[in-house]
């Protein structure tokens, strides 16, 4: 069942519709190479068979949705992980390396998409860490590192206090320090991982410049981003990814925005998605304008019973807050949330279980599962909070015969209930999770990534489930950064893009590029 | 959903559960080992059992069972994945305020002359009621300011032994009323503890407290977005503690027949160690009563044992010290095994 299942998706995946490498590449010198390189994760093929090439002094810009496998590969060239297969090459070189500071030193260096300054440290002794000028008794001369840092800031034209500690400085700020860093190793290789996200437009203009100075010295840029604005001035050559693998690389000059949405979603919906016909009941949830600080504002949609909403967008657009947002995790600070026509007040998660909305959290390890407990605790804990309980003795007798039914209708695969759910496979844990807010008999269910790093065999069952919960007058709000997931699902798709909703699309109108053009806005 | 019902679980056979050596099984022999140790060093040794004496077992088990109810208490709170280092403290302002109202008119420098020959009641509810408030000023602090358990209770710690000295000025309070002493006398101690530890037993697993209180060291973010008032219940957690500790100080001063501000010095400690030497790991989630109780009887089994062998009271202490480094080493070593089963 499992294998078939798995057969089925893979041999619906296509195989690319535009021609996978550009022609020129015969005549050119590469600084840096990666061939067939391969990746496994327990349950799921982070990288396969994929490559990519560096020249000097151009920017490859790496494009692709979330989960596409790029931060993979910078992670196995950073020398974070080890490739399952494949080979590197540097200059020519075989390049084996043991860890981010091999890499380092023979010339890769990467700035990480979150930040590694240590706050408690000056700016200077953040960039020269490991560096440090010393002076002849074998002390730090932090009189030299400060000019040093000086001088580095000066040809970077960046205007910081190199003596500023790092926890004083802006998130903006502290980009820069990690660029300058960067650029200080004088590396053949410099990776950057969407730096621009925390940047303003002056900053980025700064960067973009400083790019071209490195160009100019024949460094090779590995540029990722999400942003096409951003793809289109500053990149020579653009490498796109797809579900780990490595679809095409071309000139910059030769695509357009729309050939690169293309290459970028280019799949078909399989039968993955098996939507059953539900009938679409009253609106069960209404949301006016709400915002959270910071995070995103302005959102306003309604959610019906027995429908399926799909919540598409790129990380960070602020759909993991409005989820928890709506489950009052972080009570919102703008707008209102109506719950069966009546205005409410959420600031708690247990107010939203009374209001019977139930959320399935991002991430099963972090704020999910209670990884040294049995399965059976981790299914009862939130029905407990209001039910199953007399005079605080637990009914454990009903409460075990009602997750005895759940492990049976989702075939939760455990030896028994008393296992703990740390043994169990990320597919079975996810649905003991959904089994534990199930059994809260919720009216609205918020989804955030149902099937996030889960073998196919137990997605396909998930989606299943979800699709006969949302027919028997369930209001399902699903996250999922997988569009097919996204668009094989859903009766409606919101679209959201750095903290505002930037569209809802009914099913016929919803297609890969429709949602990827609001995703990037 | 598919529509076939399925058969009702408890018709069910019984499925053939797998033979699971229970969690406390490593740890009971670990006390039988060092029982027999020293059966066949006092036989070396002394020429003598240690065992087969009948009271000086029941005096093991009536030294540790002030003990034994401070670890039932910290463990409760290292499940949260908290720590109380308060426990001692609070054992002796207990013990000095439930003194304070026991005092028989006789004496003529009562603490309060107006509040002597009351009836037992009084001191031993006021003294646990103590405890209980420093506990609960404990959880408050932990829940509401989110400052680290440690440095909550390390505040209490020093604050409490300050306010039991301060009380009296640092007199000990004696002739206390022999309704109040019979509470400490003979095997009453040891008859509470039992009690007290068969009922958070039965709490601990068969209640919600329970339930939310392992789900809370397991995964604070996990209960909370489960629906679980974690502040709130942290600080019932930290009150319990502290009740606990209020009570073991009202037997303490019933023991003693008076209130010393130095009582329970570094008991806190020999708590911890019973908690962790019986399994409760100190990164939440995981311990058990039965497990403290048999820590909890593993140190009173060397402290008598080592007397028994006439060994240094100093040599004593480092011995201990290493046996509670090893429980941890152990725990780790539980831990790092589960993670990669």
């Amino acid at each position: 069942m499992l294998a078939e299942t798995a057969e089925r998706v893979e041999a619906a995946k296509p195989h690319g519709q535009v021609s996978p490498h550009s022609q020129q590449e015969t005549d050119r010198q590469y600084i840096f190479e990666a061939r067939n390189i391969r990746k496994e994760f327990p349950g799921v093929v982070a990288l396969d068979n994929v490559e990519l090439k560096v020249s000097p002094g151009r920017v490859l810009a790496l494009m692709g949705e979330n989960g596409a496998g790029k931060s993979t590969l910078m992670k196995i060239i950073s020398g974070v992980y080890t490739p399952d297969a494949g080979s590197l090459s540097l200059r020519g070189q075989p390049y084996n390396i043991k860890g981010p500071l091999d890499a380092l030193e023979q010339g890769v260096a990467m700035i990480h998409q979150e930040l590694n300054l240590m706050p408690f440290m000056t700016v200077a002794e953040n960039i020269w860490i490991r560096r440090e000028p010393l002076n002849s008794f074998g002390f730090v001369d932090h009189q030299r590192m400060y000019q040093q840092t000086q001088e580095l800031f000066e040809t970077l034209k960046i205007e910081l206090d190199p003596r500023a500690e790092v926890r004083d400085l802006s998130v903006a700020n502290r980009q820069m320090v990690e660029i300058a860093k960067a650029v200080s190793y004088d590396s053949e290789v410099l990776i950057m991982d969407e730096p621009t996200s925390a940047l303003t437009e002056r900053e980025v203009e700064r960067l973009f410049s400083i790019i071209a100075d490195l160009k100019a010295k024949g460094t090779g840029i590995v540029y990722i981003t999400h942003k096409m604005d951003e793809v289109f001035t500053i990149a020579d050559d653009i490498a796109v990814f797809r579900d780990g693998q490595h679809i095409g690389t071309d000139l910059a000059s030769k695509l357009d925005r729309e050939a690169l949405i293309k290459m970028m979603v280019g799949r078909e919906i399989t039968q993955m998605f098996p939507k059953e016909e539900a009938e679409i009941g009253e609106t069960v949830l209404a949301v006016k304008n709400l915002g959270l600080d910071g995070y995103f504002k302005d959102v306003s949609f309604e959610l019906r019973a027995g429908e399926i909403l799909g919540l598409a967008g790129l990380v960070g657009a602020g759909r993991t807050n409005l989820a928890e947002t709506l489950f009052g995790v972080t009570p919102a600070t703008q707008g209102t949330i109506e719950l069966h026509g009546q205005e409410v007040v959420i600031s708690q998660p247990h107010q939203a279980m009374e209001q019977g909305v139930a959320l399935l959290t991002e991430d099963r390890k972090e704020t999910g599962c209670f990884l040294q407990l049995s399965v059976l605790q981790n299914m009862e804990m939130a029905v407990l909070t209001d039910s199953y309980v007399e005079k605080g003795f637990v009914q454990q007798q009903q409460v075990n015969e009602l997750c005895e039914e759940m492990k049976q209708l989702l075939k939760i695969k455990t030896p028994d209930l008393d296992e703990t759910i740390g043994n169990l496979s990320g597919g079975n844990q996810q649905k003991a999770l959904i089994a534990r807010w199930l059994m809260t008999k919720p009216r609205i269910l918020i989804l955030d990534e149902p099937t996030r790093g889960i073998d196919v065999g137990a997605k396909a069952e998930i989606h299943r489930l979800i699709s006969s919960l949302a027919a028997k007058g369930l209001a399902v709000l699903m996250i999922s950064s997988e569009l097919p997931e996204i668009l094989g699902m859903s009766d409606r798709v919101m679209v959201m893009h750095e903290g505002t909703v930037t569209g809802i699309l009914e099913r016929n109108e919803a297609t890969q590029v429709a949602v990827m053009k609001l995703a990037s806005a | 959903m598919n529509t076939t019902t399925h058969p009702a679980p408890a018709s069910v056979p019984e499925e053939r559960k797998r033979f699971k050596m229970p969690q406390e099984g490593s740890i009971l022999l670990v006390l039988v080992g060092i029982a027999v140790l020293f059966e066949i060093l006092g036989w070396a040794v002394r020429g003598d059992t240690f065992l087969f004496n009948a009271q000086r077992l029941l005096i093991i088990v009536l030294q540790m069972s002030i003990i034994g109810l401070l670890a039932i208490g910290v463990t409760q709170v290292i499940i949260t994945t908290g720590i109380d280092l308060s426990s001692g403290s609070v054992l002796a302002l207990s013990a000095m305020i439930a003194a304070s109202f026991a005092q028989t008119s006789d004496y003529a420098r009562a603490v309060f002359p107006m509040f002597t020959d009351m009836p037992a009641v009084v001191p031993i509810l006021l003294g646990v009621l103590a405890g209980g408030l420093a506990g609960l000023v404990n959880g408050a602090l932990i829940a509401r300011t989110m400052i680290p358990p440690f440095i909550a209770t390390l505040g209490m710690m020093v604050t409490a032994r300050g306010l039991a000295r301060w009380y009296t000025d640092g007199q000990p309070v004696s002739l206390l009323s022999d309704e109040f002493t019979w509470f400490g006398s003979g095997y009453i101690p040891v008859v509470v503890f039992i009690v007290v530890a068969a009922i958070f037993h039965i709490a601990l697993k068969y209640t919600r407290y329970g339930k939310f209180t392992y789900a809370i060291g397991a995964n604070m973010n996990a209960a909370r977005v489960s629906g679980i008032n974690v502040n709130r219940h942290l600080v019932i957690v930290y009150s319990i503690a502290g009740l606990l500790s209020g009570l073991a100080g009202v037997l303490t001063a019933a023991r003693a027949a008076s209130g010393q501000a130095g009582m329970g010095m570094a008991y806190e400690l020999d708590a911890i160690a019973a908690a962790v030497i019986g399994g409760t790991s100190l990164a939440g989630g995981v311990g058990r009563i039965t497990g403290t109780v048999i820590g909890v009887i593993i140190l009173g089994v060397m402290t008598s044992g080592f007397t028994f062998l006439g060994i240094d009271a100093y040599v004593q202490d480092v011995v201990k010290g290493a046996i509670i480094v090893a429980a941890v080493v152990a725990d780790q070593y539980r831990q790092k095994k589960r993670k990669t089963a």
